[in-house]
């Protein structure tokens, strides 16, 4: 009788997940790359020494940040000093000052009627109205609402959702959703004739169309900087608002004493976004007013827009010296906000 | 094992990156070598063989009314007979499509090999002479001849770049249903020379009877153009260079338009709630909503089309002025671009589409008036049933003969785009108290000298 060898029980196969497959393919493809950039930073690293590899890894975006903003910026500036209607440089004459001459030509800065491009200015006054109206309503309402939010009042998400959701929509997609509600017959004049009163037509009447564009405006981006400014709220401890109430603060000292203090540096982000969005608005109000009614709500940037583009001459020299002018008068509120910001973080 | 791996994968990334850069670097060799006029002509001669022997060329288009489709179905006719030609049709906007992105695309030599465009004086430096390559030249110069002269770059200049789809006169439609209803005569009816005033005073009645509105006019210095030379406006100084500031024919129309903006007798939103560009007053007139409408014959299509008989409409003829009575003569043109790689391939799109048989489709189903001198005499039948349509084509028609020689030459004028956007924006300031009439005058003038310095 010969004993039959034992035969050890076979093993399961080793069962691996779907997941973990594809986590394991993602690792593979990172680690791979690594190794490749490994490759390339080794023999660099040997060359120019570890301290110096800072610059290395950063040198790719600013590549890109020399691509597709110095280089451009440089351009622009290089264009305003030029004339004609060509578009590649070579093609443009060099004309020195004389598009900034003809941007400043007025016998009174006041009264754009008087200036040779009266449209810069009056874009440009135009959007002076639009930063002082917009930001601050703007920023007044988002700080409310954060404050609000930042309670515990009953379906807080949900109003957290509300506020944020025209955020997530296009400025076009807003602008044509408006249009629709204030047209001749739009929505709004719907409901307003149907309980007996009369249409309005709100973008043919200059104040009108203003309120709306500013009103608009707001309601699309406030959402954006509600959460922004909820955040700030929710990083300043709370056991500063135990201590004010012990000591009998009310409500207004607490937030004069303690909220606005702490949350100024968040507010100067803020400030500084609102104001550089502000300056820059275009889409939203081209796509609601054009522009109209006459001029009411032409903003610097559609005065560059049109005169680059939209216009047969297509004056690239103008538009480039009208937007250098925009830079540093965005240069200079920017500048203004961070230095007030840091006076009262010393204060 | 897992070393391996990524030493694998390491080098397919490599591999990848590679492959990548070949495609992109692949036609350098052929610039650097012969220049850049002998790269283009290799890539022209090397791109059918790439493509399998087709050959890929792009129409830039609008649409007034069923043209697109119309061009369509005749370039599918075309294809079908010459399987080596494939043409695409980019279909726009005209306003931001035609008017806006194609000069740019132009003049960065991104532009389509073929596009249907209005603005003929402006983009006449971007246009192929096609001469070279046509069979028979001297067709193109009998039945097109004196609408090649609005796209010459210079006045003198003989170049061939394309045919004009259509030929278009501006003038009024009226809604006679509308008259109907508030029992008011139709001027036009009883007298061949209709003022304008006369029109304004029989539309105000009948919109005030009907609670509608009188009068509307698209948003462009062209269709008031018309009007101004029946009033005795001449637009140009003794050099043949515009000038507006004491053109007293132009001023009495500027304030007539001013008076009907403030008195309520013009549709508001066309040109004060329409800053910055081109805008057509045709869904108010479509909607039946309006009494009188300055436009042209362009949109006889999209009336047939869209309104039919849902009331009945009719062109009249143009209004008068002390001076004459009036439309201003125009059209779209179909011009080959001189960026394109396949000259001698866009010239056979061409010379099909300009045939008399095809031509003589596109205008009878587009229901455009000819811009082809032989079919013009000839007359083409058009397909159209309702009377409306037929009446409406033949009072365009008889205008042609009634427009005044400085309309043609407005419209010849090479910088007349210049002149008609100076004339809608600063008019547009005026509806709305930013400018008064006098200083709205003076600013179109300094537009005009500012835009024509730059565009020279």
């Amino acid at each position: 009788m010969t004993a039959k060898p034992r035969q050890s029980p076979a093993l399961p196969p080793e069962r691996i997940s779907l997941s973990a497959r594809i986590g394991n393919l993602f690792y593979s493809i990172y680690a791979g790359a690594m190794t490749v950039v490994g490759w390339l930073a080794e023999p660099v690293q040997r060359a120019i020494g570890a301290n110096r590899m800072a610059y290395f890894f950063v040198l790719p975006n600013l590549l890109i940040f020399g691509i597709f903003v110095l280089f451009p910026m440089l351009l622009n500036i290089y264009y305003s000093f030029t004339g004609g209607n060509n578009l590649f440089p070579q093609d443009r004459p060099f004309v020195g000052m004389q598009n900034y001459q003809r941007l400043f030509n007025c016998a009174n800065l006041l009264d754009p009627a008087t200036c040779s491009e009266d449209r810069f200015w009056r874009g440009f006054y135009n959007t002076a109205f639009f930063v002082v109206f917009q930001v601050g309503g703007m920023v007044i309402l988002a700080m409310l609402t954060a404050v609000v939010l930042n309670r515990s009042v009953r379906g807080r998400s949900f109003f957290r959702s509300v506020f944020f959701y025209p955020v997530l929509l296009s400025p076009v997609v807003v602008a044509l959703i408006w249009k629709w509600i204030l047209q001749r017959d739009g929505l709004l004049n719907a409901f307003l004739v149907s309980i007996g009163m009369e249409r309005v037509l709100f973008f043919l009447n200059a104040n009108w169309a203003v309120f709306w564009v500013i009103s608009i405006s707001i309601w699309a981006q406030m959402g954006f900087y509600m959460l922004i400014l909820l955040a700030g709220l929710q990083s300043i401890p709370k056991d500063m608002y135990e201590a004010a109430d012990m000591d009998g603060a009310n409500r207004w000292q607490s937030f004069r004493g303690i909220t606005l203090p702490l949350l100024m540096p968040t507010l100067l982000v803020v400030l500084v976004l609102s104001v550089i969005r502000a300056v820059q608005v275009f889409d939203q109000v081209w796509v609601l007013t054009g522009g109209g009614p006459g001029t009411a709500t032409v903003y610097v940037v559609q005065y560059i827009y049109e005169t680059a583009f939209a216009n047969q001459t297509r004056q690239f020299g103008m538009a480039s010296a009208a937007s250098v002018v925009l830079g540093m008068v965005l240069l200079v509120l920017t500048l203004l906000q961070l230095r007030a910001g840091r006076e009262s973080d010393i204060a | 094992m897992l070393r391996k791996m990524h030493l694998v994968i390491g080098v397919m990334v490599i591999m990848a990156l590679l492959l990548s850069a070949c495609t992109v670097a692949a036609p350098a060799p052929a610039a650097e070598t012969g220049g850049e006029a002998a790269a283009t002509e290799a890539a022209a001669a090397e791109a059918p063989a790439a493509a399998g022997d087709v050959v890929e060329l792009r129409m830039t288009w609008y649409n007034d009314g069923n043209e697109g489709e119309v061009m369509r179905d005749l370039l599918d006719r075309f294809e079908a007979d010459n399987p080596d030609i494939k043409v695409v049709m980019d279909t726009v906007d005209y306003a931001s499509g035609i008017q806006q992105t194609l000069p740019i695309q132009l003049e960065a030599g991104e532009g389509p090999d073929m596009a249907r465009v209005t603005q003929l004086g402006i983009v006449s430096q971007y246009m192929l002479d096609l001469r070279p390559y046509l069979s028979d030249a001297a067709y193109w110069e009998q039945n097109f001849g004196p609408f090649l002269k609005w796209m010459q770059s210079s006045p003198d200049g003989n170049a061939i770049p394309g045919f004009m789809t259509q030929l278009t006169v501006t003038g009024p439609f009226i809604n006679r249903t509308l008259f109907d209803q508030a029992g008011v005569a139709v001027p036009s009816d009883s007298s061949d020379q209709v003022t304008w005033q006369e029109w304004a005073d029989a539309a105000r009645a009948v919109a005030e009877a009907t609670g509608t509105f009188a009068m509307a006019m698209d948003r462009s210095g062209h269709r008031l153009a018309g009007p101004a030379v029946s009033m005795g406006a001449t637009y140009f100084d003794a050099e043949g260079y515009p000038a507006l500031v004491g053109d007293q024919g132009f001023k009495d129309m500027a304030q007539l338009m001013v008076d009907w903006h403030a008195d309520g007798t013009m549709v508001p939103d066309v040109w004060i709630g329409s800053a910055g560009s081109y805008q057509a007053a045709a869904p108010y007139f479509i909607n039946g909503q309006l009494v009188f409408y300055m436009a042209g014959s362009w949109q006889v299509g999209n009336f047939n089309t869209n309104i039919a008989d849902a009331f009945d409409w009719e062109a009249v003829p143009n209004p008068c002025g002390p001076a004459a009575c009036t439309g201003m003569p125009g059209g779209a043109a179909l011009v080959a671009i001189n960026s394109t790689q396949h000259p001698e391939e866009v010239a056979r799109v061409m010379e099909y589409l300009t045939s008399e048989d095809v031509l003589s489709e596109f205008y009878a189903r587009t229901l455009f008036i000819p811009g082809h001198l032989g079919l013009a005499e000839q007359g083409v039948e058009f397909q159209a049933e309702l009377p409306q349509t037929i009446t409406s084509l033949n009072v365009f028609a008889s205008e042609v003969g009634k427009l005044a020689p400085l309309a043609y030459d407005l419209q010849a004028y090479m910088f007349n785009t210049i002149l008609f956007n100076a004339n809608r924006d600063r008019l547009t300031q005026v509806f709305t108290g930013e400018l008064t009439l006098d200083e709205a005058i003076q600013k179109m003038q300094d537009d005009i000298d500012a835009g024509i310095a730059g565009a020279q």
